[in-house]
């Protein structure tokens, strides 16, 4: 992993977040989610945002997918400015009605290829083939609402992938699965990048989380969101959990998010 | 552990012989035939209107008065005879014709009514205006106006069924565009989906239930309405509706004509609601899980 990551160092970044200040109304304010954030992706690269609840990182997701605009600097992806949602970026959501009921776990993962003009044959076969990488290609024909939440996360998963995105974005994917489930999927994710090697963002509050599944972790402070630090953790992945390193790189990020408050894990 | 401040009693373990299911006797037993029968919903209708038909039949011959209540037999004979003689199922075909042609006229108008409302602010703003304004209007009521701007005839009878069609099926689409989950919403626009396509491809099946829903009040509304406005007028060019066939039996004093006729509004009325939306629900959005069956 740390070879991949030197490769893809020295070039351009994929996608750059430069300086974004991203506000939202509720109808009572003019709310600041994040305040001048930057931060780079390099190809291949599992970038983390990992914050405290309400530190604007799925915010700043959505701001990258192109549902929200800046109202103060610009993301840019290959060097053009993000306007709107679009599938060069992917999005895989927290939660489980993403995926449409009305077409069949098969149909769901091909629909985005056929809107976007692939040929019914082409999108099938790439869709049995990226079911196949989430172990699902038993439940091609079933209905969503006949998976598990588990199921159902590496379904939409498994159909972003399939469109092959520039970046796959993931909106704290696990956050709604019990803990066993968790850790399945998350092996589950790494396994499929040593595969592909998409680039990914994803966004969690677990600081756990972040290590494992991230190669960088972007920390934001609490809100409004400010880029606290930017870490490198690819040397650490499941199988180091229980290692002294491990446990102190969670600790110098819990005592960044928390400024040395004692706070139970 | 053991000096919490809540003292926990101490008490023996124990493990017990669990008894075999064969020896227990039938565990499953199967039901007895009567049983099984009273548990099939169609057969407890059955009978019901069967035990119905019989007062019916009795009471009739009871008050022996044919030309007010002819007794349950008779209106099977008339029923009989109306479509032996081709005379039922003309007047049926004149009233499903105007039906269909008023129900897609008013579902076709509901629609892009509904989708102008949910991409604009002004669209919504006259959906809910006129929905509000024109859906406690009874449709038997723009009758009169009807027939004095198209005259006697079929264009009145489809201009009813189009309101009385057009409102509740706009309401409930529209409910049913406003129910549909952001998270759908997003996943859609994020497969490039815009306009009329993120219309078609997500708004529309996600809102099915709702607009299922729409299309069986518009269905019941409009039925209703049609056989009451053909009672009213019934003859158009010449060619009277299921409406018109009753108020015409009942001219002649045919009695068991007119109850022939009622029972087939009330056939056709339930074969549409539990036969054909039956199966669409189950092709639909039973089958996606989306309603629970």
């Amino acid at each position: 992993m740390d070879q991949a990551l030197a490769k893809t160092a020295s070039s351009a970044p994929l996608l750059s977040v430069d300086g974004v200040t991203l506000q939202y109304k509720t109808p009572d304010h003019l709310v600041t989610a994040t305040y001048r954030v930057s931060f780079d992706i390099q190809r291949h690269e599992r970038l983390v945002l990992l914050g405290p609840s309400g530190c604007g990182k799925s915010t700043i997701l959505k701001a990258m997918a192109g549902f929200l605009h800046p109202v103060e600097g610009r993301i840019t992806l290959k060097d053009r400015v993000v306007e709107g949602p679009g599938p060069d970026r992917m999005m895989v959501f927290q939660e489980f009605d993403q995926l449409l009921p009305w077409k069949t776990v098969e149909q769901n993962v091909a629909y985005p290829m056929r809107v976007n003009g692939i040929g019914a044959q082409d999108a099938k076969e790439r869709a049995l083939d990226a079911l196949a990488k989430v172990n699902l290609s038993k439940f091609a024909d079933a209905y969503p609402h006949m998976l598990s939440g588990g199921m159902k996360q590496r379904v939409a998963i498994a159909r972003a992938m399939a469109m092959k995105p520039d970046v796959l974005l993931m909106d704290e994917p696990y956050a709604a699965l019990d803990a066993l489930t968790r850790r399945k999927m998350q092996e589950e994710l790494l396994q499929l990048w040593d595969d592909i090697g998409f680039t990914l963002v994803f966004v969690t509050h677990s600081i756990e989380e972040a290590v494992v599944i991230g190669s960088r972790i972007v920390v934001l402070s609490p809100h409004p969101g400010q880029v606290r630090a930017e870490i490198n953790c690819a040397h650490l992945g499941l199988n180091e959990r229980a290692s002294p390193e491990f446990a102190e790189l969670t600790g110098r990020i819990s005592h960044m998010l928390f400024d040395g408050q004692n706070v139970a894990h | 552990m053991s000096q919490t401040r809540f003292p926990l009693p101490l008490r023996p373990e124990i493990e017990f012989d669990v008894t075999a299911p064969k020896e227990l006797g039938d565990v499953a037993k199967p039901l007895s035939f009567f049983e099984k029968l009273a548990a099939n919903g169609a057969v407890r209708r059955g009978v019901i209107l069967i035990v119905v038909a019989l007062i019916w039949e009795m009471y009739a011959r009871f008050l022996d008065r044919p030309l007010s209540f002819p007794t349950f037999l008779d209106t099977l004979e008339a029923l009989r005879d109306g479509f032996a003689s081709g005379i039922i199922p003309a007047r049926l075909s004149v009233t499903l014709q105007t039906l269909v042609i008023g129900y897609f006229i008013g579902l076709t108008i509901a629609a892009v009514l509904t989708t102008v409302a949910v991409t604009s602010r002004l669209g919504m703003d006259l959906l809910s205006t006129f929905t509000a304004m024109f859906n406690p209007l009874p449709a038997i009521a723009l009758l009169p106006l009807a027939l004095l701007w198209f005259g006697l005839g079929r264009p009145s009878l489809v201009f009813v069924i189009v309101h009385s069609v057009l409102w509740a099926v706009a309401l409930n689409m529209h409910s049913g565009f406003l129910s549909v989950s952001e998270t759908l919403r997003m996943a859609g626009r994020t497969f490039g989906l815009k306009g009329l396509r993120f219309v078609f491809g997500i708004l529309i099946p996600a809102a099915f239930p709702a607009i299922l829903a729409g299309l069986k009040i518009g269905w019941a509304f409009a039925w209703r309405t049609l056989i009451a406005a053909e009672l009213v007028f019934g003859v158009s060019s010449g060619q009277g509706g299921l409406g018109w066939y009753i108020f015409e039996k009942r001219n002649t004093l045919d009695t068991a004509s007119v109850f022939a006729g009622l029972l087939t509004v009330m056939a056709v009325g339930l074969i549409i609601e539990a036969v054909i939306f039956r199966l669409i629900e189950a092709k639909t959005v039973r089958r996606w899980g989306m309603q629970r069956g």
